[in-house]
């Protein structure tokens, strides 16, 4: 019997705010302990929570960036449970009106593009975090209240390597539209996996199994990887699996059994009384809306499309948004835009990193890298003198074509003078023209670099080819085509 | 002797420099040492802070300070245990609290020590504000200053007894479902429960979130009209508290109340209410009828759920309110083994029965399978209460009842009937139901043994001026208000 996999994913997502989600207080990694807490976010008696404004304001934001449907009317509620990193001993978050309701995450995968469906995208506060000791413990409040956006997929995923494809579709698309910084060191991502499995053509799902616990998404995908072949064999085996949550041991790799559907938490969840339901505005939707950026995949198809660039060039646009808003900028007056991509991946960001330099401080403008394609696509300059004219212009901020002018960079293409020193080349070195004319094709290239030498560089190079093909009588029956 | 003042009778003293705040607040320690340790209102009073506090206030007249800017300056307020006071105890009545001190300052704290107040003293109260007799404080009981065998009412019985006893100018409170209105009147003073998210509960420990309001005990309506002016207004802290202006309560205190119509309700004048005062209420209304307000019948239909409602609706809320005193950052701690038993040993050892019981009631309601049938359902209840009230105030100003059905009962009488108790309460809570204002105001005594009758004004939201000009239109033309306990 052939089985298949229904998976879901529930992944809590830091926001990037400066404050905490009902406090003032600092939303920052790595501070000493108990540091940037108060006590709102410590749970003193009687305080009361505040709503952050931009922690709406990004969540919103989410929903449309992930084509989810913005509720006109959220609310908060409280989810109650005793934990000690919990100041409240309930947490804050959004029960049945989440702030955005669906949506998708489209991504490649297999070659091919794959959609998974959202359920709901909800935001919540963060707890603190415990800490063992040898003989005691601690609580560490500082994430505690830090906001936390929640996002939950449909039992879309079949597979393994697809959830884990997802997850990074996921956090790319957050931090290009300034949602999260996503960094998994500093526990910024953190995910809840819902597997099961069914023999292919059952319509209704398996036991649902919940594992919890994984702290990078290699992880998530290990742990699916050893769980789903254990809940197979467990039904080959005729065995009956039960909705249970598992835990993922890390070191061990291996999932074991943390709750059984019985012990499952009753959360008891009603409404915070402390917050008003948040009823977004017209004007405050569209200040929302205004900061809707392009998604990834969506632009890496369009670099592809609209300049023509291969699907590498067009991912490192993808990933490195200044870079590649930086070719748009120049390539949109560009002949062949792959040229631009080209010089801007290949030489700009080399030297960029070299120097440790960012755009903003570039010395030349954009219009420099056209003007030098410009010099190297009309054969004015050979590719060669190219990269010596990059390099000072990278240095100096000089226009490329000045530069040729005022230190006379040009190509020769004035075929007497290439033939000048062609003679010389060949005068100077008569065994190797004889060592040519006798068949040994490789001595042109000797003597065609003792003409590029004469020349300085500056002689067109598929000229001086042809030239001394003809001059030591081998030219001629193929010698046109195999120069441009 | 300037504790037996009135707040306005006091400013005007302080203005003259015929007193200074140093004697006012000393007179007021002096009163406490004497008549406190029987009626034990206070639970600790920082004396030496008193004092600095009085201190400064008349290095402020000095230096020309006046009470058109800082209308309390140099008057001695004290607190119910339940709003916070930095650098002084908040136990919330409870031994679940230990030694912990606040270290932050409540908004109206702030507002008072920005209007000159003289802050002083924690006031007893039943544990986190659960009960109408104060006899559920784990600390002491108090007495009720015209009875000692008699309790003060409740939950503020602290303060309202303070009040009446002159131990301070004028108290605080909190009122979740009766517990400024129903001492205050038990006790024989004004008691002004606010429109919900009038005045900012920041600092205030909750009980019961949604039904809370902090308020004022005062010896006359004109002084509760002036403390609800200081504490009210919006507060950025508190995302219930209402974005309106704050009106100047005292400026229409005048006598004026002809032609304000003025509802009866049918549903509350009826059995169970003490013959003593039913007759008190009904001079009451006859004199306010005098003063040339119109009476009318009206009907709150959904009078007979509001307790069921409230019992549901407040013990859920507090059982997640409550669920952070559990001994892992603060207070009381009773170690264990393991996180669940420490929450149970800290949780059982601190917490009285009463607040077990709401705690444990709320938990019920709450629970899978049960909330629909009833906290949803009391939620539904609570909305058709509410609209009672706004249906009612179509065609009145303002609704009048006695505050509670009986006068002040006496110590443990109660004690193990907790559903004798929550009646107390009947016609208090449905106000914090609808979120709309309430005051109470004395209106009689009983005639053997003498003890004080409460009368309630219940307003519109926001209507807390109609209901303070129509309290101080009566209040002025009667004397129950002059009328002292002999202690
Ligand atoms: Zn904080």
């Amino acid at each position: 019997m052939d089985f298949e996999t229904v998976i879901g994913l529930e992944t809590h997502v830091q926001l990037k705010t400066k404050s905490k989600m009902w406090c003032g207080c600092a939303n920052e990694f790595g501070a000493p302990p108990n540091t940037h807490v108060c006590p709102v976010c410590l749970g003193l008696p009687g305080v009361l929570p505040v709503a952050n404004e931009e922690a709406l304001r990004l969540t919103a934001l989410t929903g449309l960036l992930l084509n989810g449907t913005i509720s006109p009317q959220a609310k908060f509620d409280r989810k109650n449970y005793f934990y000690p990193d919990m100041p409240k001993n309930y947490q804050i978050t959004q029960y049945d009106r989440p702030s955005s309701v669906g949506g998708y995450v489209d991504f490649e995968f297999a070659g091919g593009i794959t959609r998974v469906r959202l359920t709901r995208s909800h935001l919540e506060e963060d707890v603190g975090k415990n800490f063992h000791f040898e003989r005691h413990s601690g609580v560490d409040f500082n994430r505690a209240g830090v906001p936390l956006l929640e996002i939950v997929s449909e039992p879309d995923l079949k597979s393994a390597d697809m959830a884990y494809e997802y997850l990074n579709a996921l956090k790319e698309i957050l931090i290009h539209g300034g949602i999260s910084d996503c960094d998994m060191e500093k526990g910024m991502v953190r995910c809840d996996v819902n597997v099961s499995v069914r023999p292919k053509g059952v319509q209704e799902l398996g036991a649902k199994i919940e594992i919890k616990n994984m702290n990078s998404f290699s992880g998530v995908r290990r742990a699916l990887e050893y769980e789903i072949p254990r809940q197979i064999e467990v039904l080959r085996n005729g065995g009956k699996l039960t909705q249970e949550t598992r835990r993922w041991d890390d070191a061990a790799s291996v999932t074991e059994s943390m709750r059984t559907k019985e012990m499952a938490h009753d959360y008891r969840y009603f409404p915070e009384p402390d917050l008003m339901p948040f009823v977004p505005s017209k004007d405050w939707l569209e200040e929302v809306r205004r900061r809707v950026v392009e998604l990834p995949l969506a632009r890496k198809q369009r670099f592809m499309h609209d300049y023509q660039l291969p699907a590498s060039d067009a991912e490192t646009f993808k990933n490195e948004i200044r870079l590649g808003d930086y070719f748009e900028a120049t390539a949109k007056q560009a002949k062949h835009p792959k040229a631009v991509a080209n010089w801007i991946i290949n030489n700009l960001r080399a030297k960029m990193g070299e120097t440790l330099t960012s755009l903003d401080e570039l010395k030349f403008n954009p219009a420099s890298i056209l003007e030098l394609v410009e010099l190297v696509e009309s054969g004015k300059i050979s590719t060669k003198i190219a990269q010596d004219v990059f390099g000072e212009m990278f240095a100096s901020g000089e226009r490329p074509g000045a530069m040729v002018d005022r230190k006379g960079l040009a190509q020769v293409s004035d075929t007497s003078a290439i033939e000048k020193f062609c003679d010389e080349a060949i005068a100077g070195n008569p065994k190797v023209a004889d060592d040519y004319r006798a068949g040994k094709a490789a001595a042109l290239n000797f003597l065609k670099g003792q003409v590029m030498k004469l020349s300085k560089g500056k002689a067109n190079p598929s000229l001086v080819g042809e030239i001394l093909e003809r001059k030591l009588g081998r030219n001629s029956s193929n010698g046109k085509s195999v120069h441009r | 002797m300037p504790n037996r003042l009135t707040i306005s009778e006091l400013t005007a003293k302080l203005g003259q420099r015929e007193v200074s705040a140093r004697e006012a607040m000393e007179s007021c320690l002096r009163r406490i040492h004497r008549t406190d340790r029987t009626i034990k209102a206070f639970l600790s009073i920082d004396e030496n802070d008193s004092v600095a506090q009085a201190d400064a206030a008349d290095e402020a007249l000095r230096h020309g300070a006046n009470h058109q800017e800082q209308p309390l300056l140099g008057v001695p307020v004290a607190v119910k245990d339940v709003i916070a006071v930095r650098n002084q105890p908040l136990n919330c009545g409870s031994k679940v609290l230990g030694h912990f001190r606040s270290p932050y300052d409540a908004t109206v704290i702030e507002k008072l020590r920005t209007a000159g107040a003289i802050v002083f003293g924690r006031l007893n109260m039943d544990e986190f504000a659960m009960g109408s007799s104060t006899e559920n404080s784990a600390f002491q009981v108090t007495q009720n200053p015209w009875d000692p065998s008699r309790i003060p009412g409740g939950s503020s019985g602290g303060s309202a007894a303070a009040v009446v006893a002159d131990d301070c100018l004028a108290a605080f409170g909190s009122d979740t479902g009766g517990s400024i209105r129903q001492p205050a009147a038990l006790c024989g003073c004004v008691g002004l429960k606010p429109t919900y998210g009038r005045v900012s509960r920041y600092g205030l420990v909750a009980y019961a979130s949604s039904l809370d309001q902090i308020g004022p005990l005062a010896k006359t309506v004109r002084d509760a009209a002036l403390l609800l002016r200081v504490i009210g207004g919006h507060d950025r802290r508190d995302s219930t508290s209402i974005p309106e202006p704050v009106p100047d309560y005292t400026a229409r205190l005048d006598g004026q109340i002809k032609g304000l119509k003025l509802g009866l309700p049918k549903e509350y004048m009826v059995g169970g209410l003490d013959p003593g005062v039913s007759q008190a209420v009904r001079a009451a209304v006859e004199q306010l009828q005098k003063l040339g307000a119109e009476v009318v019948e009206i009907s709150l239909p959904h009078t007979d759920y509001a307790i069921a409602a409230y019992y549901i609706i407040a013990t859920a809320e507090a059982s997640a309110n409550l669920a952070r005193f559990d001994g892992i950052r603060y207070g009381l701690r009773v170690d264990a083994n393991d996180p669940i038993e420490l929450y149970c040993r800290t949780r059982g050892a601190g917490f009285g029965t009463e607040v077990k019981r709401r705690i444990i009631l709320g938990t019920y309601v709450l629970s899978s399978g049960y909330y629909d049938a009833y906290y949803l359902r009391a939620q539904k209840v609570r909305t058709l209460i509410r609209q009672d009230f706004l249906n009612a105030f179509e065609k009145v100003d303002a609704i009048v009842t006695p505050t509670s059905p009986t006068a002040a009962f006496k110590i443990g009488e109660k004690s193990d009937d907790p559903l004798q108790m929550y009646l107390m309460d009947i016609f208090t809570i449905s106000a914090n139901l609808a979120g709309i204002c309430g005051l109470s105001l004395p209106c009689g005594f009983t005639k053997n043994p003498k003890l004080p009758i409460g009368l309630q004004l219940l307003g519109k939201p926001l209507g807390e001026e109609t209901i303070l000009r129509i309290a101080h239109a009566y209040e002025q033309s009667t004397s129950w208000h002059k009328e002292k306990p002999g202690l």
